[in-house]
Parts: C-alpha cells; structure tokens; sequence
C-alpha cells in the first residue's frame, strides 16, 4: 500500500493513488496538483547516514568509515513533495542526495540482524540536502549544513515494507531538470539497513515514526534557485523539491 | 514515565511552556569548553575554532525526568554530565534579530546533558550522546521573566559534594545570539529546547553516584546514576 499525507481544502488528510489522481480518507478523489504534500508519516526520530555508499565517499575524497557516520535531523527540517527549498545567494555548492528512507514501526531495543527488517514499517525517498559552504570540522556534518529549514524532503508516499521485495536492490536516481544527474543502486551501502537498525538499537531505543535516511550514492551537482529536482527510486515513486531563491523568503 | 519512553511531561505542562521533545545542544559555547582544547583546537582534524554555533540533537529516547536513573554501560567506568540551562521556546523563532531574540522564549529549565566521555568532537558522537535517558530535563519550566539567562549559576552536586560551579555569563555567545544564529537556518518552535552548553571539565558520575545540578531559581534536576541492565 502507499500512503500520503496531504492538505487538503482546509484539513489534513491521509490519501493513497486513485490512478493518477489521490483518493482522500474521506472518499473525495483529487488531483495530486490541488493537495500541498506533507512528509507522508509523522515523523519522531529523524537519523540519517553520511558517507554509506563507497562511491559518494570517494567522490567527496574521504575515507569509508569504520563505524556508520550518524547523526540527528530536527522536526523543521522535514517538507514534502513538490515543496521548496531555500539557497542562500553567498552559497557556492549546494547539493541534493537521493536517499532510501527506512521507518520504523515497531519498538527496536538491541535488535539483531536477523530480526531487524521485522522493525520496518516501510520506506520513502528521501531527498537531505546539504550546503557544502558550511561545513566544519566539529560534529561534522554540523546541522548548519545539513539540518537547515527545508532542507529534508521526504516522500511523496511511504510504501508499505512488503511492497518492497528487497530493499537491497533499489535503483536510486535524480533528475535536475530532467537531466540525469544521480544514479546508483542501494546494493552499493556500506552498512545496510539490517546493520544499521542492530547498530543503532544497541544503544538507542526506536521508535514507531522514527526514520533511517540510509545515504546516497556518487553523482552530487550543485542545484541553482529554479532548479526541479526529482528522486526516484524503484517503487517507491519520484519525490521532486523546487530550489528557491532567498526573496521567496523575504531574505 | 521511565526513562526514554521518547515523551517528557513536566509539571508545568501548559502552553506555552509544554515541550515539543525536540531538544538542541550547544557544544563549545561556554569559554572553559572551548579552552580546555587549547591549541589543539587549531590543528587536525579541526584546524579552526567553530565559526557557527556546533549544536546536536539529543532524541526522544534520550529524554526523561528528574529523578529518572541514567545507565552506566558495560565497559564505561564513568558518565559525563554536562549541567546547561535550556531555553524553551515560547513561539515560532525563525531569523530573528538578536535584540528580538528572547521574546521568542516561554523559559528556562536545567538540561542535563549525559554522554559516555569522548574526545574527539570531528564526528556527531551519536554513540556517546544519544542513549536511552541521556537526557534528564526539568524540574520544570521556569517563566522567562523570572531569570536572566545570560546570569545563571549552574551547580553541579554528586553525592552532595559541590562538583562544579559554571555560569552563563561565560558563554561565547549570549542567549540572544545564540537564538540569532542558530534560527538563521533552523526554524525553532514553542517547545522546543535549546540548551546553551556545558563548562569545561564536565563532572563525571559512576553507577551509585546520584548528581543533583542546582540553578537558582530554576530549581535542581537529579539524576541518579545506575548500571545498565542490559
């Protein structure tokens, strides 16, 4: 099954495909224009991956960690599709990165490999920009980079786990105005998501809602206000974010 | 609740001052923290003191109370307790001026902010900072007019002995300015607490050891200190 969560003449709704219009909780069958997307779940926990595809860490000339690279996204980060998100004018290098997001649905404390996709509720793409400008070398990525207003999108649909025959063989791809700019396969994670879900679980409690963004693969390009960006990945849907300039935002 | 069921209900559970369980700390912005690196502060792998505020994100699972125990691991003699005052959000906080800053605040309260010692601050130490009731909050929330969060004294109690005594007024940045910086790029919203970070050297505990930290008048946050179960 797959699940949006839209806004919708004056409420919020949960909305799954009626061909290629949304079917509403409610029984009203509209067009996916006339909604504004949201994060398709209520979102806990957001934890993401850096450096978890062999290619992107050599595109960025670091070396594969030893340990999976972890680190917290807040709640205003999180948009939805076919929203905007801002670059600043000073900015020389911002970047999207198609992501497979796992969710969480069911409570995992030290959970075993073995067990662990048993704790997935289902996936959605994620697209966790980062502004390259700002990065430092204390808690890097620090958040200035990379837990900015806007700057995690996620969606359009969470599709339910067994949907998903094997979440280890997903092509990954972006579009920048639909040129291919980003391709690769979630086969190339270092750690995969039965890792990280027994690395994670053994020191932090899971939650239901809680996410994983697994990572991304090589092929970052810098993104330019007016720029359509679309994720994709294999049943899953496309996931698109419009890059915005700072006078959208009153900046 | 125990400790880490991912949800905070504080005495004071009102809007505005209901948390929202988003919860923001601040590395290196008091003076101590940042000294006690010294030089190394401007070699590899940091080559330079931060420019922009470092903050990290402790999750829901980190989140519990004031009397709630916190685990000492298998194989880690001892917890570092890094006593902050918190600003809890009143309202939406999206780049606002510093002299606007403090009107986005509800209040104050203590944050206790637990973490297995590490040294090296390249990498988010998730491993270290993000375990199940590392995050003691409370007694309460304090109302914004009744402190000055740039005047805090911040005790540190383990067993009743006076371990560290810190204050805000030694923070690089000020609680407006931090609110100015860090709502550049981050919105924040009511509820959501933003601790303002820890002196330099951190008390530590070890399991049987309870650390009481006192801040007048926010009140004193205690958290015994036990063995992990599992």
């Amino acid at each position: 099954m797959m699940r949006a969560r839209v806004a919708y003449a004056g409420a919020i709704h949960d909305a799954s495909p009626s061909g290629e219009a949304l079917r509403l909780a409610d029984g009203r069958v509209v067009a996916a224009e006339d909604v504004v997307w949201l994060p398709p779940f209520q979102a806990g926990t957001v934890i993401a991956l850096g450096l978890n595809y062999a290619d992107h860490a050599k595109e960025l000339a670091l070396n594969v960690q030893k340990e999976p690279l972890v680190f917290f996204k807040g709640p205003g980060t999180l948009l939805g599709h076919r929203g905007a998100t801002r670059r600043p004018a000073a900015v020389k290098f911002m970047h999207y990165e198609c992501e497979l997001a796992a969710v969480i649905g069911r409570p995992a404390k030290q959970v075993p490999r073995s067990r662990a996709m048993q704790h997935v509720a289902g996936y959605c793409i994620a697209n966790d920009y980062a502004i390259r400008d700002y990065l430092e070398n204390w808690y890097r990525p620090n958040l200035r980079v990379k837990n900015r207003d806007g700057g995690t999108v996620l969606g359009p649909w969470l599709v339910d786990a067994a949907d998903i025959e094997d979440p280890a063989t997903l092509g990954l791809r972006t579009f920048v105005n639909d040129k291919l700019t980003q391709s690769g396969n979630t086969r190339d994670m270092i750690f995969d998501i039965p890792y990280l879900i027994e690395y994670l679980s053994s020191f932090m409690t899971l939650s239901p809602g809680d996410v994983i963004l697994t990572g991304t693969p090589d092929g970052v390009v810098n993104v330019m206000p007016g720029d359509i960006v679309a994720c994709e990945i294999d049943g899953l849907g496309r996931l698109v974010n419009r890059i915005a300039a700072d006078e959208e935002f009153g900046r | 609740m125990p400790a880490g069921a991912g949800f905070v209900s504080i005495p004071f559970d009102v809007p505005p001052f209901r948390l929202s369980g988003a919860v923001y700390g601040t590395l290196m912005n008091h003076r101590s923290a940042l000294a006690a690196l010294g030089s190394a502060v401007h070699r590899p792998p940091y080559n330079a003191p931060p420019a922009a505020p470092v903050l990290y994100i402790k999750p829901r699972n980190t989140l519990a109370l004031s009397g709630d125990p916190v685990g000492v691991p298998a194989g880690v003699a001892e917890l570092e307790i890094g006593a902050c005052v918190g600003l809890v959000l009143g309202r939406t906080a999206c780049n606002v001026s510093e002299a606007r800053a403090l009107d986005h605040i509800a209040g104050y309260l203590i944050v206790a902010d637990v973490s297995i010692p590490h040294e090296d601050y390249y990498r988010p130490s998730v491993r270290f900072k993000a375990r199940d009731g590392y995050c003691p909050l409370g007694p309460k929330v304090t109302a914004r007019d009744t402190a000055n969060p740039d005047a805090l004294l911040i005790r540190t109690f383990i067993d009743g002995e006076l371990m560290q005594t810190a204050s805000t007024a030694d923070s690089l940045r000020s609680a407006a300015r931090l609110l100015a910086d860090v709502t550049e790029f981050m919105t924040l919203s009511a509820g959501d607490v933003l601790a303002l970070g820890a002196a330099a050297p951190a008390p530590r505990v070890r399991a049987g050891q309870t650390v009481s930290i006192e801040i007048e008048p926010l009140g004193t946050l205690e958290t015994p200190c036990v063995e992990s179960l599992a």
